[in-house]
């Protein structure tokens, strides 16, 4: 079985992604956040905008972005595959796609057993930077 | 599959309102810098009622300008004008409450029952309190010796930017606005996306009370309007509600400046049902019942949402029983209808968010008791965020225990030992709320005594009065709100240290 990506994308949310690519003229990134009101959602942020480190897991890149969220989180997550997809809707926070009155999401599916023996690796936030 | 119980009474009217608002800066409404204007979207339709500016850097400029200059006099301001301004402001919006009320519900869905019973009086209040502890504040002094006195004297950061949510509009900005005009700062607001409205009518009412300056409201995306605003060299303090992550980045932008922040970053609240709940099938334990239900509060979408419910096994059948023939009483319907219990969510990406919740519970294993799936309501609201209010039976790992949904959307399980309660209780990364509900005296304050959250309600939910301190432990971020001791996040402390000695020391 080929290595099993963590995160996944539609098509709705890469044509997103290369319009802010273009619009910020600059690599993007995304961390997955917690809490309340917009939490439990993505954000994208150009990339570096955001910093990441040793509390961070890289769960893999998706669309060229680096796809992170918090490590604590991610133990109760890694159980799951995420797509990444976008949504009609007016959003709070930094995330740069708000102002064009969309909202990225996420939406989960379980592995299955065998999925779960061939995954991608992840590393901490703090290695992917270093990787470069 | 749950039929729904629908609200009977017709909807009221829904206030007027301009197609248009503009920022609030310096006591005046100011066009936004770039020309433009964003919809605003009402939950109960899913329709644009009105449209708000669209604040850029310049705007924000603008405000801290107006703050600053405003500050100069404000600082200097007596607390007794300062409370009569902080008064004056609870008076203007009680003789408006119903309005208010009306237009917190267009905007942010929630039922026309809660603004008019909780957000509005509790807003009224917030400033009343504030306008009163102020005239009792007092500095220190002391003397060290003979000589020496040290005066500790509190004085205000300065201008303040301030980034409220949407959950609670116009009680959010006034969580935060209260204590920090108390103290004598000046503020720059900014509202959320979602509910840009609500405040700036509340602006139009008290524009002429507030000395210009003194409060300020920016309107706007967070990219555009809320990061020059958080990243400002000219403020001298962050306060934030929201999520993890953008508490994470304003952290950030705050490091670069060396300011204080203090933030509210939501939770997973554990509401513990003890064995002695159902000792007697009495008022108490129809009070328990309902405090199970109030994960329903405001559709969710309250930080402290009480959404897991934690209870004792020998006690889950009697006590879930009433929960969810509770939950299936809860009337939906329209958001302005007076006996609606549940309205709107908020936005169209918080309700598919639900819905991607609901899905991931049930591939996980969790059992939906009740609800589970969107809410069909018609009469003009089909393309409203409609979510029925769902109870799901599973255990703490699964990622609809961990996670905050901001739905109505509760998750049980059961426990056996008082010790596996209190760990299923802190088995989670937030720290915000939390509910322990016992006849047991010993429960009643060692329970809580162990739970890791900044507020536990005991034998009760849901209360937010002035003068109790609200806040979160762990990823729920830090800082309080709603207490006199709150004062304090908006100062600063100077020493005088003063020696009446006249003698030099001997030293050069």
């Amino acid at each position: 079985m080929e290595v099993i990506k963590r995160i996944l994308i539609t098509d709705a949310a890469k044509e997103v992604i290369d319009t802010l690519r273009k619009r910020f003229g600059s690599e993007l990134m995304f961390h997955q956040s917690g809490g309340c009101c917009d939490g439990s959602s993505p954000m994208c942020f150009e990339k570096g905008e955001f910093k990441v480190g040793s509390q961070d897991t890289w769960l893999g890149e998706v669309y060229r972005c680096d796809f992170f969220m918090s490590a604590d989180q991610f133990e109760y997550w890694k159980h799951t595959q995420l797509t990444l997809d976008v949504t009609p809707g007016r959003g709070s926070s930094f995330s740069l796609e708000i102002p064009m009155g969309i909202r990225f999401m996420i939406r989960s599916k379980l592995f299955t057993s065998e999925e779960l023996e061939n995954l991608n690796p992840v590393t901490s936030g703090e290695e992917r930077l270093s990787q470069g | 599959m749950t039929t729904l119980t629908l609200s009977e009474s017709k909807p009221v009217d829904r206030p007027s309102v301009k197609a248009q608002y503009d920022h609030f800066i310096g006591g005046k409404f100011v066009a936004p810098s770039s020309g433009e204007y964003f919809d605003n979207i009402s939950p109960i339709d899913g329709k644009p009622f009105t449209k708000a500016a669209r604040g850029n850097k310049e705007d924000v400029e603008k405000a801290i300008d107006a703050a600053h200059e405003a500050f100069k006099t404000w600082s200097k301001t007596s607390p007794a004008e300062r409370s009569r301004v902080l008064n004056k402001i609870a008076d203007i919006m009680e003789e408006n409450l119903e309005m208010l009320a009306r237009l917190e519900t267009l905007d942010n869905g929630k039922a026309l029952r809660e603004c008019r019973a909780a957000d509005l009086p509790l807003c009224i209040d917030h400033f009343r309190y504030f306008a009163g502890v102020i005239r009792a504040d007092e500095s220190s002094i002391s003397e060290h010796d003979e000589h020496t006195v040290s005066i500790a004297l509190h004085e205000p950061l300065g201008v303040v930017a301030q980034i409220i949510p949407w959950n609670f509009p116009l009680l959010m900005a006034t969580w935060k606005i209260a204590p920090a005009l108390a103290a004598g700062c000046c503020t720059v607001v900014k509202p959320a996306e979602q509910t840009p409205t609500s405040i700036m009518v509340l602006m139009e009412l008290i524009a002429d009370v507030v000395p210009p300056g003194v409060l300020n409201v920016v309107t706007g995306f967070g990219v555009e309007a809320g990061k020059p605003l958080a990243s400002s060299n000219r403020i001298a303090k962050v306060s934030f509600t929201g999520e993890t992550t953008t508490g994470r980045l304003i952290m950030q932008y705050a490091s670069e400046n060396l300011i204080p922040v203090t933030m509210e970053l939501g939770g997973k609240s554990p509401n513990i049902f003890m064995k002695s709940v159902a000792d007697a099938d009495d008022e108490f334990f129809d009070k328990a019942v309902e405090g199970a239900v109030m994960f329903a509060l405001n559709q969710g979408e309250v930080c402290t949402c009480p959404s897991r419910i934690l209870v004792h096994e020998d006690i889950y059948d009697v006590f879930m029983e009433r929960v969810v023939e509770r939950t299936k009483a809860i009337k939906m319907g329209h958001p302005l209808a007076e006996d609606t219990m549940m309205g709107a969510q908020a936005s169209n990406d918080q309700y598919e968010k639900i819905l991607s919740y609901l899905d991931i519970g049930k591939q996980e294993g969790a059992v939906a008791l009740c609800g589970g799936e969107r809410a069909d309501l018609n009469s003009g609201l089909e393309t409203g965020y409609y979510v029925k209010p769902t109870i799901f039976k599973g255990h703490n790992k699964m990622r609809v225990f961990q996670e905050e949904i901001f739905g109505p959307v509760v998750c049980v399980t059961t426990f056996k030992t008082t010790e596996e309660a209190i760990a299923i209780a802190n088995d989670t990364m937030y720290g915000l709320g939390a509910g322990l509900w016992s006849r047991d005296a010993h429960e009643l304050y060692q329970v809580p005594r162990a739970i890791q959250a900044g507020r536990v309600w005991v034998n009760c939910y849901h209360a937010y009065p002035a003068h109790a301190p609200f806040g979160g432990y762990k990823k729920s971020g830090f800082g309080r709100e709603n207490h006199l001791m709150m004062l304090n996040h908006y100062r600063q402390t100077k020493n005088m240290l003063i020696s009446y000695d006249k003698k030099k020391l001997g030293f050069f």
